[in-house]
């Protein structure tokens, strides 16, 4: 018997005045699945996730959450639990009162919520701070409360929104292997917004990819990468070389267009690519060059430890086949 | 297993589903009982004062004759009126002009140098003013102008009867003595108004980001050029909030002008004479619509300028 | 960029703190002064025995009482009222937001005799008597400004998705109010009551012409501006304007005490 999905999206339209800002979205998320939105700002991925928890209501369109429409549950009886973007902590209570919120208005009594509150922040590490108020907090301490404060209610499915967007680099590291780590052992639905491709694809089991209210791709991180299926997921997923029709046709392909990622090119004797390098740009991982081919601008990444040719000076490269990878725009 | 929807078990928790399938309701529930009050005591009453401004006073009966005419209006171009009204409108102008040059440097010292204690000096300073008694305060420069009061005694102490005397004797704004002419009017009309115009333009300059300052001065500006070409523009928008309290408060002050200054009237002591002693609720009416009419203009004005944001 | 001020700035800053203050200092001093009938200075001597006589006129304690209790009533409606709109504007934007904050700015923005003719024209329309129930008619629409704008400024230093958050994790609408919006708003709303309440009881402009003309409907701040157009004892007057002074100033150090954190949090955050 198949699983009820954790959530789906039927044809699910929002408009804003005249701007549709999702417009005719089908979607399943599997229930335990780490599903990232991915998209530039503007595309619909945090209304997608508003139309989960309720704070906007579709147009037209289903939504079903675990088989249940919930075209007519307001969000406070939904199941779902938010992290937001600026984290919204209660600046008037503590920690732990932030904590025990949920189970606070779900009427639950002191005696009972207080040790769940605590020992939920212990699991994010941060049991010595629920006396603390939201404002003595770091931006990495305010987004594990957020989280706790979350996941103490046991929701079926948590929502989060650019959870990681205003930390810095290197605690926005250690806060995904954390994440992901806390999902695994939880066996909860994550669905997460992000607008950066890297985090996506590290981070997600599977993702969507929205282009201006639609989906333009959905798929594992491999999937998308490797096969993306337009010109905007093969440019916004990664970085890509786009091949216009002609192009393809002259490296060996149909009249469409394609996209080949900067890795899969190689120095070699003989190949269809010939051209002069322009500029290089070391990497650390390697040195990316970039030459120009019938006017269009094509980026090769070479792994550290092969040779890297002096700017100004001719080279050749080559790609195995099955690399070329047509894309489904028209030409 | 928990589910993933809850039932609605409270009415509380039913209502609040009524309100997110139809968030107007809940809209429509706050706003009525405020938009009821407003809307029928305060629009009505202005209303009603537009529409008596439209009716006429019979002076042989002094009873109001209840039908549409021009008349009044007329009246109320009569040169007599037309004097009320530059004069209040010169008053109202030169109480502004004054009250920014008085407040601008408290505001910029309060914004851009007062720090700690003192930053909460300043603002009590300027609040406690603002919002303690207006009688207490008119009372207050009555003592103080008095022709025996603390004035004349210092100027006479400081062997400056001179200066009082040459301001006195001016002609059109000077009197008898401070209490009795223009220049004493004036003179409490910028003490009352003042706090009204420090705030705002207080909160403008606060706004004004020090790395424009720098940036200014990294530039090659100098001090002088910094505060014409960039203080002073962004701090506008608090100037022009805060004058559209000295404006429109003097505008409207009928008690001021009643108790200290010459016995020539201002709009606001027109409108109160007309409608008490003598009953001429329509001639007070359309007095009382010009400062409306002016006001609105300002305001509209304002708000293009962006000043509402420094209120 | 000079970081100390100028002497010059400095010494303008000052006068302007004086002129704003020494005028206020003067009416506590005659109310010790032995000359009743003139404002002479110096006051040829001095004397407590004002305070006494002030406590004995019976003249004064009606229209203080009647103060007190416009005051209360209009303070009570202002915040109900003003409450209701800061708790619909913390919500959605909705068609029609900035003509209601217009609105509501409306009485203070315009002059107050203007809000007080118009009344004086609407109510008997209204088939109203003049009494004090009009008077606090006058004073509650004006005073729902104050408690508004007190609300606004809070409710603009908020995170708007506090309240999202506050369902997202299970809550109704009356409990997002009773345990979100409420307390933070708390001590704004307090504020606004406090400063409302300044407001109301020293109010002279727009109640002269809602008050009836009876002595049942006479303010305290009525009795003072009768005494400074047709004066009596004069030190008396200045008791009077001390209690004023004192009945106004207690409040408004209350409300700056209220929103002092938030007044230092926004200047922290800059």
């Amino acid at each position: 018997m198949p699983q009820t999905p954790a959530v789906t999206f039927s044809a699910v339209t929002r408009h804003f005045g005249p701007v549709k800002a999702v417009d005719g979205v089908d979607l399943t998320v599997a229930e335990g699945a780490f599903f990232a939105m991915l998209g530039p700002s503007g595309s619909g991925k945090t209304t997608c996730l508003r139309l989960i928890s309720g704070f906007e209501r579709p147009d037209h369109g289903a939504i079903h959450i675990f088989g249940q429409d919930v075209s007519a549950v307001p969000p406070h009886l939904r199941n779902v639990n938010t992290v937001f973007q600026d984290y919204a902590l209660f600046p008037h209570l503590s920690v732990l009162d932030n904590v025990a919120y949920g189970l606070m208005v779900k009427g639950m009594g002191k005696a009972q919520r207080l040790p769940k509150a605590e020992a939920m922040l212990d699991v994010v590490k941060l049991a010595d701070y629920g006396a603390r108020k939201p404002a003595q907090l770091s931006g990495g301490q305010r987004q594990r409360v957020a989280l706790a404060r979350a996941l103490v209610n046991e929701p079926k499915v948590l929502l989060l929104d650019e959870p990681l967007g205003a930390l810095d680099l290197k605690l926005r590291e250690a806060m995904q292997d954390e994440l992901k780590a806390l999902q695994r052992r939880l066996g909860l639905t994550f669905i997460f917004v992000t607008h950066d491709q890297g985090e996506a694809l590290s981070m997600a089991d599977s993702l969507a990819v929205f282009d201006k209210g639609k989906i333009a791709q959905i798929g594992t991180p491999a999937q998308v990468y490797t096969q993306p299926a337009t010109r905007f997921v093969a440019d916004f997923v990664g970085s890509s070389n786009l091949l216009p029709p002609a192009l393809t046709q002259a490296l060996g392909g149909p009249a469409q267009w394609a996209s080949l990622r900067p890795e899969a090119l190689r120095l070699a004797d003989s190949g269809p690519i010939s051209g002069v390098v322009q500029s290089h740009r070391y990497l650390g991982t390697g040195t990316r060059i970039s030459l120009t081919l019938h006017g269009t601008d094509l980026a090769a990444f070479l792994p550290a430890g092969s040779p890297v040719p002096a700017e100004g000076s001719r080279v050749t490269l080559t790609f195995a086949p099955e690399a070329l990878h047509l894309l489904g725009d028209a030409p | 297993m928990s589910p993933a929807i809850f039932a609605a078990t409270t009415i509380a928790s039913r209502l609040t589903g009524v309100f997110w399938r139809r968030p107007k309701l809940l809209l429509g529930l706050l706003l009525a009982p405020p938009l009821l009050w407003l809307g029928m005591i305060y629009l009505g009453s202005l209303a009603a004062l537009l529409v008596q401004s439209f009716y006429s006073f019979d002076d042989f009966s002094g009873l109001v004759v209840p039908q549409f005419t021009l008349t009044t209006y007329a009246k109320l171009a009569s040169p007599a009126n037309l004097s009320i009204i530059l004069r209040t409108l010169l008053m109202a102008l030169a109480v502004t002009l004054a009250s920014a040059i008085i407040a601008f440097p408290v505001a910029y010292y309060a914004a851009r140098y007062a720090r700690g204690r003192w930053k909460a000096v300043f603002y009590l300073g300027v609040m406690l003013p603002l919002w303690s008694s207006y009688l207490v305060k008119v009372y207050a420069f009555k003592l103080i102008l008095a022709k025996e009061g603390i004035v004349t005694w210092a100027a006479s102490a400081t062997h400056t009867d001179w200066l009082l005397n040459a301001a006195l004797a001016l002609p059109f704004v000077g009197g008898a003595s401070l209490s009795s002419s223009y220049l004493g009017t004036f003179i409490v009309f910028c003490y009352v108004w003042l706090p009204y115009m420090i705030l705002p333009m207080q909160a403008a300059i606060e706004r004004v980001p020090l790395g424009l300052l720098e940036a200014s001065s990294d530039l090659g500006a100098t001090a002088r050029q910094t505060f014409w070409t960039v203080t002073l523009p962004l701090a506008l928008p608090g100037v022009i909030a805060g004058s559209i309290f000295t404006f429109s408060l003097t505008l409207g002050d009928y008690i001021i002008p009643q108790i200290i200054g010459t016995s020539a009237s201002f709009i606001g002591m027109a409108v109160y004479q007309l409608q008490g002693t003598a009953g001429n609720v329509p001639l007070a009416a359309a007095f009382a619509v010009i400062p409306i009419l002016i006001m609105l203009v300002y305001l509209t004005l304002a708000r293009k300028a962006g000043a509402f944001d420094a209120l | 960029m000079p970081f100390n001020a100028s002497r010059g700035l400095k010494v303008a800053a000052a006068a302007g703190l004086a002129f704003l203050h020494l005028p206020i200092v003067l009416i506590f001093l005659y109310a010790f002064t032995t000359e009743e009938r003139s404002f002479a200075f110096p006051p040829p001597g001095l004397t407590t025995q004002w305070f006494a006589v002030a406590w004995a006129r019976s003249d004064i304690w009606p229209p203080l009482i009647l103060s007190l209790q416009v005051a209360l009533f209009s303070t009570l409606i202002a915040l109900i009222l003003g409450t209701l709109i800061s708790a619909a504007m913390a919500g959605a934007k909705f068609w029609g937001r900035e003509s209601l904050s217009l609105l509501v700015v409306l009485p203070i923005a315009l002059p107050g005799v203007v809000t007080g003719i118009a009344l004086r024209s609407a109510i008997p329309i209204l088939h109203l008597d003049f009494s004090w129930i009009t008077i606090v008619l006058g004073h509650a629409t004006f005073c729902i400004v104050i408690v508004y704008n007190n609300a606004v400024a809070r409710l603009r230093r908020l995170s708007g998705a506090i309240l999202e958050a506050s369902a997202d994790l299970g809550a109704n609408a009356f409990q997002t109010f009773r345990y979100v919006l409420l307390p933070n708003l708390g001590t704004a709303l307090l504020a606004g009551g406090m400063l409302a309440f300044a407001l109301s009881f020293d109010e002279v402009i727009v109640t002269t012409f809602t008050a009836g003309t009876g002595a049942a409907s006479k303010t305290l701040p009525i009795w003072m501006l009768d005494e400074l157009i047709r004066p009596r004892q004069r030190p008396v007057t200045n008791v009077v304007a001390i209690v004023v002074f004192a009945t106004t100033f207690l409040p408004i150090l209350a409300a700056y005490y209220l929103t002092r954190d938030t007044a230092q949090a926004a200047v922290a955050q800059k």
